[in-house]
């Protein structure tokens, strides 16, 4: 029965979707590395995702705009993120609750808008696919790679883009310092504080646009529970990526592939329970963290907040 | 002049019970202005509420109705979170407990007497929410795979896993396409107090909690797991052995979740179906921040948080407002909780001019 899995058309629509999928892992992700590099560990990406999920499609609504609906994201991304930066390092509470703290206050405010605001189920005109000129007319690789709305190809540009700045500017040498020793880069005269700031909100930011992006740029319309956990799966990638660009992006994909796979099964309507597939981005993800675990380096200063001596 | 935090000799047993109070009392303030800006008056919603939860024996007993799932693993919570062990999969533990509980009651109706049914039915979810709780606990133990995400994920699974059954296989066949397993047997009911739906589950929680209590504060095990929570290392040194007592520790966070979910199905719904994750395992999470993991204090938090859903339905059916309310306060609730927490540790100073704190606080 997964004998249609294997024709060619479908293979390639697989492919094309497991790279469109990668996009709001992508995003979410490279914004927690930034985040977690700092030593913040913000677990509430999936309360952002779900907020800016929510304030894409509304903006884009009302206003016709998508985008927007993209800055309204980002705007509500930046505020959640200071909220996060505000408790974890101001505060210094705990941060792994601190984040369930976040997650439940954007998935309960957006059920609650989307009810006061919305109430019914509508769709968007989101962004539309802009095949790339001359690339996109290259047989199989035109259509997986090249036939994608800016989103996408503008996740895929941040792979380069923050790996150069994490590891080839000073600023992204000391968010490393910060994340490793607070104390001896607050020696040096970096402000840990402004640092991890400044991350969480970039991170909260990216996470936002990741949930414009699932109401934007690819289901055009907004639901409850659309984010279905892949906030949680892309602060698992973090770990998985070991904090690099790169890794992530190994894991974003590997992760929209087995997403793709799922959401194709469905659609060909091949006769299994729905819920097996489905579960399987959450089940790859416990196995992945349990082969990752134990033998990574990983910032020492992650989740320990930071407190000058009086 | 600068603020700066003072380490306090003891944890001030003032603040302990101001922070909580200070803190509902700024996610009513922050609640009021969102309302506000919602077109709705905020004093009305809040008395609407008040009353839908409270305002009758009638709604009281649908406040303890959801109040009792939320003891059960609000003190499951508690025993991991005293570790320092973030078990954020009470949910799906509680799924699993029903899971368990309905298919003993269903398909095991025939094999176990009728005395023995409801028994065997809460063992089986008590027994099947444990061992949920075991496999993160585990990867935990044995090769330090971070528990935050893993219960996370297999919150999930165990919902999807529950959705497959009464979709699928465990369907009533006679039920009209309804999603759901066929009614339980009455031989598996909880029985209930009075002509309320309120059920005996309050009985096993109020037990828990005494057993809890009684464990943390006159027992060796209660406090070697206070010990792992409070300095691993120092545990290390005393001999105790951290991997077994998390694996233990979290059978028994499992079981009690479990147990919930377990009464969920044979004393309210008396089937399997839709509406049993409805985030209980998270609210739960606040419920035990909030009673500072004090297994008495949880009963009573469990009431007021179970108020806060009772009253967002409430709201829901005479203003029309959306009941997702009750979850926004709720997590509103937590933000000021947590950042309260430095105060019972910490107290403020204020240092004027070139003044040098005298004793300065490393967090």
């Amino acid at each position: 029965m997964f004998a249609q899995l294997l024709h060619p058309d479908v293979i390639i629509g697989i492919l094309a979707t497991g790279v469109r999928l990668a996009t709001p892992f992508l995003l979410a992700a490279l914004g927690e590395m930034f985040a977690q590099r700092s030593g913040v560990y913000n677990l509430g990406v999936e309360g952002v995702m779900m907020m800016g999920a929510f304030s894409g499609f509304w903006v884009t609504l009302t206003t016709g705009s998508p985008w927007l609906g993209v800055l309204a994201a980002l705007l509500i991304g930046a505020v959640m993120g200071l909220l996060m930066a505000f408790i974890s390092v101001t505060l210094q509470a705990e941060q792994g609750i601190s984040g369930i703290g976040l997650y439940m206050f954007g998935w309960g405010l957006a059920g609650f808008l989307f009810r006061l605001l919305v109430g019914y189920v509508t769709s968007v005109d989101g962004f539309h696919d802009i095949p790339l000129p001359g690339l996109s007319r290259i047989p199989v690789l035109g259509t997986v790679f090249f036939d994608h709305n800016w989103m996408v190809y503008f996740s895929y540009l941040l792979i380069p883009i923050t790996w150069y700045i994490l590891f080839k500017t000073t600023w992204g040498l000391k968010v490393r310092a910060v994340g490793v020793t607070p104390e001896a880069a607050d020696t040096l005269g970096v402000s840990v504080a402004r640092i991890r700031y400044t991350c969480v909100i970039i991170g909260s930011m990216l996470a936002g646009m990741a949930g414009a992006f699932l109401t934007l740029g690819h289901t055009n319309m907004y639901a409850d529970n659309i984010t279905a956990g892949r906030g949680f799966i892309a602060v698992a990638l973090v770990y998985f990526g070991r904090w690099t660009p790169l890794g992530i992006a190994g894991g974003a994909l590997l992760f929209s592939t087995v997403d793709a796979l799922q959401l194709w099964i469905q659609v060909l309507g091949i006769d299994i329970p729905y819920e097996f597939p489905v579960m399987a981005p959450y089940v790859l993800t416990i196995i992945v963290l349990a082969l990752v675990s134990g033998r990574i380096w990983q910032p020492a200063a992650l989740g320990r907040p930071f407190d000058r001596e009086g | 002049m600068r603020i700066v935090f003072e380490k306090r000799q003891s944890i001030s047993r003032k603040a302990q019970v101001l922070v909580p109070v200070v803190s509902l009392l700024l996610s009513l303030v922050l609640g009021a202005i969102l309302l506000a800006l919602s077109k709705a008056n905020p004093w009305e919603t809040y008395v609407a509420m008040a009353k839908g939860a409270f305002g009758s024996w009638r709604n009281f007993s649908e406040t303890l109705v959801k109040a009792i799932p939320l003891m059960l693993t609000g003190l499951g919570i508690s025993i991991a979170f005293r570790m320092q062990f973030w078990n954020i999969g009470a949910e799906g533990q509680l799924v699993w407990g029903g899971v368990a509980a309905a298919g003993v009651a269903l398909f095991w109706a025939d094999r176990i007497p009728a005395g023995l049914l409801l028994p065997a039915s809460l063992l089986a979810g008590i027994i099947a929410g444990g061992l949920w709780a075991g496999i993160p606990a585990t990867l935990k133990a044995w090769i330090g795979v971070d528990e935050t995400l893993t219960t996370l994920m297999l919150n999930y699974v165990a919902i999807l896993y529950a959705e497959h059954l009464y979709y699928g296989p465990w369907r009533d066949p006679h039920g009209y396409g309804f999603p759901g397993t066929a009614q339980l047997p009455p031989a598996a009911w909880l029985p209930r107090l009075g002509n309320t739906r309120a059920h005996l589950g309050l009985l096993f929680a109020i037990i828990a909690a005494a057993l809890l209590w009684f464990i943390f504060k006159r027992t060796r095990w209660g406090f070697e797991l206070t010990i792992i929570g409070e300095n691993k290392t120092a545990a290390r040194y005393l001999g105790i052995d951290i991997g077994r007592n998390i694996v233990l520790a979290l059978l028994l966070s499992g079981a009690l979740s479990g147990l919930a979910g377990a009464c969920e199905v044979t004393g309210v719904s008396h089937r399997l179906q839709q509406g049993l994750a409805i985030g209980y395992g998270y609210t739960a999470i606040i419920v035990a921040w909030m009673a500072q993991l004090d297994p008495i204090a949880i009963l009573f938090v469990s009431i007021l948080m179970a108020a806060l859903m009772v009253g967002g339905d409430q709201v829901q059916m005479m203003m029309g407002l959306p009941a997702a309310v009750g979850l926004v306060l709720q997590g509103l609730i937590l933000f000021p909780l947590l950042a309260g927490s430095l105060f019972t540790e910490y107290k403020l100073k204020i240092i004027r001019g070139r003044e040098k704190a005298t004793t300065g606080g490393q967090v």
